[in-house]
């Protein structure tokens, strides 16, 4: 448990020595507050709902560009070869970095929680899609990181990482919203693998074990490609 | 306390290590040399469990490679070819963070931080970035990374590489005085470096052991003829060649005529275990014969490792 901490620590540290983390926050920021404040005031409506719809597709270029490094920059300079030399297995080492990723998601939508706490001084806000929101958020952030990790463990050129990342966030952030280029005997099919139609779920206010359970198969099946692609290096 | 049994691994179609037997005992230090590209660097991967061999085994201590891993990584400090570091952490801050990973104690950990630091004279640098550090220091970091956890086996991929003359000594010193009670293997190319810090020399040459041993071992099993070299004046080619070929033990004689000196040089071979110095001197001493040049060219590790490298 000490080791996994150690990295994950380590990682975070990374994150906040460089400016690259404050960048990235503040593009997040800039970005949904635009977007949110936009048309929030032509709306009208004390709801978190306009923030919440575009939050699948800023993720998609947001998160790949957080965890583009964890793994290609250890391949590049070569510091891999001292981590897989150390007392932890592959395992130990994608997890402690698929958290710190997560966390780092958390810490960049926290400084967002100033949205509802503003918006329930103007109007009455319902509380409840703004708690499944972000409960979804982190699942969503969770699901992204992952498939982050794993375009990162592809390989050692962080650019190519992050364009490989953004592609597949994007195709389930946005496929829901292509269902009608599908013919219909598969759209329920189509429709289960976007990412953006069980977040909007949890948006709605509605947390069901579906929902929760696509996600999670997500992180793992992300997770543990990750695995098989580290362990095929040896 | 290491024992390499059939260890063979193929990159793709390229064999890079060919069935290496070895085994090493506690407390030595061997040199692993061998030109670029031989499979010194594989060889010490896979020890390491940075690679996973095609075939064959690695027993250290009494822990095997694919089922004690996570043991085998606790035994060994590694310390890679050019020293891969995170660039934007602390000198300081990369050692306790090793500690943790490493899950020493945090007294422990302490406390060989400064030995390390000191050992491999980190102190000026304790609180600079490792992007900042020089090479020297980056590669001294890099054997403070092995050392820290006082490892019983340590091994050491080019430990001098791209240090000065001065550290290079301090480097090899360090290794010696480990090695005392630890078990080091190192590679390298300086022939001269394995020479000076190793008990025990491995060539190893295209993936496979071509020799093994200590450098009187070396240079006693090849079968090297001495030769000795004369610069005469005042001598007839014919004349040198017959009176010396009389001389029992002599294989042949070369002749090398250097244009414009005014003066014969010769090569001549001798048997491989007669010193013919004595009585070459001699003969010589006995004509009017001016001697320039008079020298023997002994067996070097030098000659050994060409004779078993280049072939092919």
């Amino acid at each position: 448990m000490g080791r996994l901490a150690a990295i994950w620590r380590k990682e975070l540290k990374d994150y906040f020595v460089s400016p690259i983390a404050y960048m990235v926050i503040a593009i997040f920021l800039l970005i949904t507050g635009w977007f949110f404040f936009s048309s929030f005031f032509v709306q009208g409506q004390a709801s978190l709902r306009s923030f919440f719809q575009l939050l699948p597709m800023i993720f998609a270029f947001v998160i790949p560009a957080l965890t583009m490094r964890l793994f290609s920059e250890e391949f590049n300079v070569g510091t891999f070869e001292m981590l897989i030399t150390l007392p932890l297995t592959l395992r130990d080492i994608v997890i402690s970095k698929f958290l710190a990723g997560i966390t780092f998601v958390a810490a960049m939508l926290l400084p967002t929680l100033s949205y509802p706490l503003f918006i329930s001084l103007m109007g009455n806000l319902d509380w409840g899609p703004v708690a499944g929101g972000y409960i979804g958020a982190l699942f969503l952030g969770g699901a992204f990181t992952a498939i982050g990790l794993l375009t990162s463990a592809l390989t050692k050129n962080q650019i190519i990482a992050f364009i490989l990342g953004t592609l597949f966030c994007f195709i389930l952030a946005i496929v829901d919203k292509m269902l009608f280029f599908f013919p219909e005997s598969i759209l329920d099919f189509v429709q289960y693998f976007a990412a953006d139609y069980h977040f909007q779920n949890f948006a709605k206010g509605i947390i069901d074990s579906r929902d929760i359970l696509y996600f999670l198969s997500l992180i793992f099946i992300g997770l543990y490609i990750t695995h098989l692609l580290l362990q095929a290096r040896e | 306390m290491i024992h390499i049994k059939g260890l063979t691994k193929y990159y793709q179609e390229v064999c890079a290590v060919n069935n290496i037997e070895l085994t090493i005992n506690q407390g030595e230090i061997v040199g692993l040399l061998g030109p670029n590209a031989a499979g010194k660097t594989t060889t010490l991967r896979i020890l390491t469990g940075y690679l996973s061999p095609t075939f064959g085994n690695v027993q250290i201590k009494n822990f095997n490679l694919t089922k004690d891993i996570l043991k085998i990584k606790q035994l060994i400090g590694y310390l890679p070819e050019t020293p891969p570091l995170y660039k934007n952490l602390l000198v300081y801050d990369y050692l306790r963070y090793l500690g943790q990973v490493r899950d020493m104690h945090k007294g422990f950990a302490e406390s060989r931080i400064k030995q390390v630091i000191a050992q491999c004279g980190l102190q000026s640098v304790m609180h600079k970035n490792i992007g900042e550090l020089s090479k020297g220091f980056q590669q001294r970091l890099g054997i403070a990374h092995a050392l820290l956890h006082d490892p019983e086996i340590l091994i050491l991929d080019e430990p001098t590489t791209g240090l000065d003359p001065n550290q290079i000594l301090e480097i090899r010193n360090l290794i010696r005085e480990i090695g005392q009670q630890k078990t080091v293997i190192l590679s390298t190319h300086i022939l001269s470096e394995a020479e000076a810090t190793c008990d025990r020399m491995v060539i190893i040459h295209q993936g496979n052991v071509v020799a093994d041993g200590t450098s009187q071992e070396l240079k006693q099993s090849s079968n090297f003829s001495p030769t000795i070299h004369l610069g005469l004046k005042n001598a007839d080619q014919n004349e040198v060649s017959s009176i010396l070929s009389r001389i029992s033990g002599v294989q042949n004689i070369e002749t090398k005529q250097d244009d414009p000196s005014d003066h014969l040089h010769f090569q001549i071979r001798c048997h491989p275990d007669q010193d013919l110095r004595e009585r070459i001197y001699a003969t010589i001493k006995n004509t009017n014969w001016t001697l320039l040049e008079f020298y023997q060219q002994t067996q070097t590790l030098e000659n050994i490792f060409k004779e078993l490298t280049q072939e092919s």
